[in-house]
């Protein structure tokens, strides 16, 4: 089965969240993210590989351990996804207000 | 150039609000809400229908550089001249739902004005959807933009 790997909804989890925020500050191995969480390791391995697909998250091999790491390159791209929609109202609103500028009531 | 638009859209929430500072009397900024004329200039739309007014309704009509025809539809729920206007929206033929959107109008000098735009989705996952939809019509645009690049080289 083929999942679309989208990065927002990588994030719209709250385990996957958490996984993120231990891994911020260091390189933990999937045993020692997995040592955070009650949840089964099988299950913090998936929510691992969901994160990596979408590249959230970077694997380094360091002699017999995986080291997962975070990608800040991916995370900066997904904190300014809002960025086009308020340059959208910024220039919406910006026209508003020139248009107004020049307006001439007609009732009067 | 100074940020005048913010956007607040907290984390897990399936509501957004938008504020913004105009160099507009109140009357003035309401009046571009409300007359079909000024909303087709500044929104880019073409205005089908616009009754301002308590229960009235309103219809908005775009064509894509395509020749595609959308419409954006809503009704009104309340409107209280140069004060708040609450109103549905809806993205026709689209998964997005309804959203409701509340406006409030606020006069903060004789020639400023501040407008909030409180707006709340049918679902987290609506809200998020909506907030994408620039930023994947961006990565769209900047792909046209490689082509056209591209297919002048040729």
């Amino acid at each position: 089965m083929k999942i679309r790997r989208d990065v927002f909804q990588a994030i719209a989890d709250p385990t996957r969240r958490a996984i993120l925020l231990l891994v911020a500050t260091q390189s933990l191995t999937a045993g020692a993210i997995a040592a955070n969480f009650n949840t089964a390791r099988p299950t913090v391995s998936k929510h691992l590989q969901i994160l990596t697909e979408c590249e959230l998250l970077q694997q380094e091999q360091n002699g017999r351990e995986i080291y997962y790491h975070i990608n800040g390159k991916k995370m900066k791209e997904v904190a300014e996804f809002i960025e086009p929609f308020r340059n959208m109202w910024d220039d919406r609103f910006n026209k508003l207000e020139s248009i107004m500028k020049n307006y001439q009531p007609k009732n009067q | 150039m100074e940020r005048k638009t913010k956007v607040h859209a907290e984390d897990g929430k399936q509501e957004i609000f938008i504020t913004r500072e105009f160099d507009l009397p109140i009357e003035l900024l309401f009046t571009a809400y409300v007359q079909p004329e000024i909303v087709e200039q500044w929104m880019g739309t073409k205005v089908l229908k616009l009754e301002s007014q308590k229960q009235g309704s309103y219809r908005f009509e775009t064509t894509d550089p395509k020749g595609n025809k959308h419409g954006f539809s809503g009704v009104i729920h309340d409107l209280v001249p140069n004060q708040k206007i609450t109103r549905t929206f809806e993205m026709e033929n689209t998964p997005y739902g309804v959203q409701l959107e509340i406006y409030e109008f606020e006069a903060l000098t004789d020639s400023t004005s501040k407008l909030t735009m409180h707006v709340i989705y049918e679902s987290i996952h609506n809200r998020n959807e909506i907030l994408k939809l620039p930023f994947a019509q961006g990565i769209d645009m900047a792909h046209n933009r490689i082509q056209d690049i591209l297919s002048n080289l040729k």
